[in-house]
C-alpha cells in the first residue's frame, strides 16, 4: 500500500537525519571542550578540525537535506491526499544521498577532509569529500522534482483550486533548493572536481567564492521553511486555534522564494573580489528578506493569541498563560520564536554592511547561526519529529512529559551556550580556532565564556541523547495505537493565482540572479586573475 | 479575490515592519554616501605565487611605508601567510588614518584587530585594502580569523600603536621593530 511506503521512506530519511544529529552533538561536545583549553589531554588542532568538518558537515547538509525530504514526502502524500509520485525514484534519490555521505564520511573522519563544511578553495580535501558531497545533492535534486511533479499533477487535475498550504511552501522549498543549489554545483563541477582529480592545477578563488555565496544564504532558506510550514499548518491547531492568514503565509513564503537567492554577497561584505557597489545592493535585498520572517512571527503570535484567549486567557498577556504549553509543538514553538527574537537581533548586525566589520568571522558568527538554526529551525524539527513518529509507526510516543523536558533542555542549553558564544566575539575570538594562547590580555579574559560554553554544551548534548531515545523507545516500546491523525491544515478557499504557483515567481527570480551576479561573475573572465595552486593544511 | 482583504492589523504591522526596514537601510546608505563608510571592496589582482618578486610585497618593501600618502595617510603593506602576517610586528601612531594594503603568498586568511573596525578577508590572487584609525595607544594582537590550515590557532601578529608625539616616522619600508 502507498501510504505505508511513503511512512517508510519517511522514516528512512528521518532515521539519518537524526541519526547524524546524534552523532554530531558529541562531536559538538568535544570541540567546547577541546577549545577551552582546560583539558590538555584533549588537545590537537588536527583533531579539532576533522571534528568541526564533521560536525558542520553532519549538522549543515547531512541533518537538514535528509529531515526535509523525509518532511517533504509525507507533507506532499498527506496534504494532496495522493498517493507518491513514482517511489523507485524517491528510493533512487534517497540513495544516492546515502552514498554521497558514506563517501564523503570516509575522508572526513580519517582527517582527510578538514576543510571545514565550507571547503573554501585553495586549501584542497581528498577527492571523494567533494564526490560524496554532489552526490548528496543531487540525490536531493530528485526529491525536488517528485515534489514538482506533484504539485503540478495535483494542479492540473483541480484547476481553479487552491493548494494546500503545507504542499505550497513544500514545492517553493524544491523551487528553492534546485536554485540555491545551482551555485555549489557549478563550484563542485567546473571548479572543485577537476581539480581534486588532478585534471586541473589552478583554481580561481575568487569565483568560487562567489558561487559558494550564491549557495550559502539562500540554503540557510532551505533549511527555514520547513520550521515555518510547521509554525504555520501545525502550530494553531496544536494550540486550539487556527491560522490567522492563510493569504499573509503564502505570501511569507513567496518572498523567501524570490528575495533569499539574489543576496548571497553578504557572505563576501570583507572580500576582496567583489566591488563595493554590488556588496551594497546585496545588503538591501538582505534587508528586504527580514520582512517574511517579521510577518512569520506576527501570523504565528496572532494565531497563538487567537487560541489562548479561545482558551480563556483574558488581559494583555493572559492568553499566553492559557496556552497548552504542554503540549510539545506549542511548547517548541514559543521556545522557537523567542529564540528567533533573539537570534534576529543578531542578525541585524550581521547584515549591517560596514559594521559586519566587528564581528565578521569572530565567535559572534557561530554563536549567531546556532541560536537560529540549531535553537530555533532545529527546536521545529524536534517537534515535528514528536508529531510524525506516532503516526508512522502507529504507535503513541512514548513520553509527552520527557519530550516537554528535552525541548525545555535544549532551549535553556542553547540559551547559555551562545550568550557567551557572541560575547566571546565581542570581545575578539576568531571563529573556527581550537585552544589557543595568542599571549596577549585579550585571550585571558576570553576563558569564564569558554566555561558557560561548557556547561551550556553539556546540556544541549543530554537533550540530544534524549530525544533520539525517546524515537527509538516510541518505535519500538510505544503503546499501539490506530494514530491517523488528521492532515496538517489546509485551506481550500481561493487564493489569487500568483499565490497559487510559481511560473512568475520562477520568471522574477531569474530576472533577479540575473542583475545580481551576471557581472559578478562574469568579471572574472574578463579580468586578469592569477589562480593558486592547491595547498594542504 | 475577496481572499485577498488584508486584516487591520495586519496592515498595521506590514507598515512597522517596512519602517523598520526603511530606517536600518536608510542609516547604512546616509554613512555609506556622506562618510563613505564602505566595507574593504579593492577589486585589485596580483599573482600570490611571485609576490616576493613584485614591486610592492617583496621582503624589503612591507611594513609601516616611510612615505606618507598625498592626504597624510600612512601605508602598511603585509603579506599574510601561514602562520602568521608579516612583518610579525609593527607600530602605527593613534589617531592618524592607516591604509593596511595585504596580500595572501598561500591561501584565504583573515585579518582582524578585535574591538576596532580593521578586517578583511585576504584572498589569494587580490591585494585587499583596509583603511583604519586607532584612537587609543596600546598592544593589539592582529588575528587570523579565516581557517588556513591546522596552524590557524596560531597565526597572529603584533600592532602596537603610539600615542602622536612618540611617534618617529620609519627610514626605511620593512623591518620593523
Ligand atoms: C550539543 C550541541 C552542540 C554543540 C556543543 C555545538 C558546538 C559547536 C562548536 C564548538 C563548533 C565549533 C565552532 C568554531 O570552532 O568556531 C560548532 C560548529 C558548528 N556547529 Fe555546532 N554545536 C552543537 C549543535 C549544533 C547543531 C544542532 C547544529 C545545526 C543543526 C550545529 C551546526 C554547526 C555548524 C554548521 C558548525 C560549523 C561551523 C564552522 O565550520 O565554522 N551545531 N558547533
Ligand atoms: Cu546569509
Ligand atoms: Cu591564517
Amino acid at each position: 500500500m502507498n501510504d505505508a511506503t511513503v511512512n517508510r521512506l519517511t522514516l528512512f530519511n528521518f532515521w539519518v537525519a537524526f541519526g547524524a544529529f546524534g552523532l554530531a552533538c558529541f562531536f559538538g561536545m568535544y570541540q567546547v571542550l577541546e577549545r577551552s583549553g582546560l583539558f590538555t589531554f584533549l588537545q590537537s588542532p588536527a583533531a579539532y578540525f576533522a571534528s568541526v568538518s564533521t560536525h558542520g558537515v553532519l549538522m549543515a547538509f547531512v541533518l537538514t537535506t535528509f529531515f526535509i525530504m523525509g518532511f517533504g514526502y509525507h507533507t506532499a502524500a498527506r496534504s494532496l491526499r495522493r498517493p507518491l509520485w513514482n517511489p523507485p525514484l524517491a528510493w533512487a534519490g534517497y540513495g544516492v544521498c546515502v552514498v554521497g555521505v558514506a563517501l564523503a564520511a570516509i575522508p572526513l573522519l580519517l582527517g582527510k577532509a578538514s576543510v571545514l563544511y565550507t571547503f573554501y578553495p585553495p586549501i584542497q580535501a581528498n577527492v571523494f569529500f567533494y564526490l560524496g558531497a554532489t552526490l548528496l545533492v543531487v540525490g536531493s535534486w530528485f526529491w525536488c522534482v517528485i515534489m514538482l511533479v506533484m504539485f503540478a499533477q495535483w494542479k492540473r487535475d483541480r484547476p481553479g483550486e487552491t493548494v494546500p498550504l503545507p504542499m505550497f511552501a513544500t514545492a517553493a522549498n524544491a523551487l528553492l533548493w534546485l536554485w540555491t543549489s545551482a551555485g555549489v554545483a557549478l563550484e563542485s563541477v567546473f571548479q572543485l572536481l577537476p581539480w581534486a582529480l588532478g585534471l586541473t592545477d589552478t583554481i580561481d578563488v575568487g569565483l568560487a567564492r562567489t558561487l559558494f555565496a550564491w549557495t550559502l544564504h539562500p540554503i540557510v532558506y532551505f533549511w527555514l521553511i520547513p520550521a515555518y510550514i510547521a509554525l504555520y499548518c501545525y502550530v494553531p491547531q496544536a494550540a486550539g486555534g487556527k491560522l490567522f492568514s492563510d493569504v499573509l503565509a503564502r505570501t511569507a513564503f513567496v518572498l523567501i522564494l524570490v528575495l533569499g537567492l539574489p543576496i548571497g554577497f553578504h557572505h563576501l561584505y570583507m572580500d576582496p573580489e567583489q566591488g563595493a557597489g554590488w556588496k551594497f545592493l546585496h545588503m538591501v535585498g538582505t534587508f528586504a528578506v527580514a520582512i517574511p520572517t517579521l510577518l512569520t512571527g506576527f501570523t504565528v503570535i496572532a494565531s497563538l493569541e487567537m487560541a489562548g484567549r479561545k482558551r480563556g486567557g483574558a488581559g494583555l498577556f493572559g492568553w499566553i498563560g492559557a496556552l497548552p504549553w504542554k503540549n510539545p509543538m506549542v511548547l517548541a514553538a514559543i521556545l522557537s520564536l523567542l529564540m528567533l527574537v533573539l537570534g534576529g537581533f543578531g542578525g541585524i548586525v550581521n547584515a549591517s554592511y560596514a559594521m559586519n566589520a566587528m564581528v565578521h568571522n569572530t565567535a559572534w558568527v557561530p554563536g549567531h547561526f546556532h541560536l537560529i538554526f540549531a535553537g530555533t529551525v532545529i527546536t521545529m524539527y524536534l517537534a515535528v519529529a514528536y508529531k510524525l513518529w506516532p503516526e508512522l509507526c502507529g504507535r503513541r510516543l512514548y513520553s509527552v512529559d520527557l519530550a516537554l523536558v528535552q525541548l525545555w533542555g535544549w532551549f535553556i542549553g542553547m540559551v547559555i551556550m551562545t550568550t557567551p558564544w557572541h560575547i566571546l566575539g565581542l570581545l575578539g575570538q576568531p571563529r573556527r580556532i581550537s585552544a589557543v594562547q595568542y599571549n596577549s590580555v585579550l585571550t585571558l579574559s576570553w576563558e569564564p565564556y569558554e566555561l558557560a560554553m561548557i556547561a551550556g554544551g553539556s546540556i544541549l548534548l543530554a537533550s540530544a541523547c534524549l530525544f533520539v531515545y525517546l524515537l527509538y523507545k516510541t518505535q519500538t516500546a510505544g503503546e499501539k495505537v490506530d494514530a491517523r491523525e488528521d492532515a496538517a491544515a489546509d485551506s481550500n478557499h481561493g487564493a489569487p493565482a500568483w499565490l497559487n504557483g510559481f511560473a512568475l515567481w520562477n520568471r522574477l527570480i531569474l530576472v533577479l540572479m540575473v542583475l545580481s551576479y551576471g557581472y559578478p561573475i562574469l568579471q572574472f573572465f574578463l579580468l586578469k586573475t592569477h589562480s593558486p595552486t592547491a595547498w594542504g593544511y | 479575490m475577496s481572499r485577498l482583504e488584508i486584516d487591520e492589523l495586519e496592515r498595521k504591522w506590514l507598515s512597522v515592519s517596512l519602517a523598520m526596514i526603511g530606517l536600518f537601510v536608510g542609516a547604512i546608505v546616509v554613512t555609506a554616501v556622506s562618510q563613505g563608510v564602505h566595507p574593504p571592496s579593492h577589486v585589485e589582482t596580483i599573482d600570490s605565487a611571485s609576490l616576493h618578486l613584485s614591486q610592492e610585497f617583496a621582503e624589503d618593501k612591507l611594513g609601516v611605508q616611510p612615505t606618507p600618502l598625498a592626504d597624510g595617510s600612512l601605508q602598511v603593506r603585509l603579506v599574510a601567510g601561514r602562520y602568521g602576517f608579516y612583518p610579525r610586528e609593527i607600530e602605527v601612531p593613534a589617531g592618524r588614518r592607516i591604509v593596511f594594503r595585504m596580500a595572501s603568498m598561500d591561501v584565504l586568511h583573515g585579518a582582524h584587530i578585535p574591538m576596532t573596525n580593521m578586517s578583511t578577508m585576504i584572498v589569494p590572487g587580490y591585494v585587499s585594502e583596509v583603511v583604519s584609525v586607532f584612537p587609543k595607544p596600546g598592544e593589539y594582537p592582529m588575528l587570523c580569523n579565516e581557517y588556513c590550515g591546522l596552524g590557524h590557532d596560531h597565526m597572529w601578529s603584533k600592532v602596537t600603536v603610539i600615542a602622536q608625539e612618540n611617534w618617529r616616522e620609519p627610514a626605511t619600508g620593512g623591518k620593523q621593530p
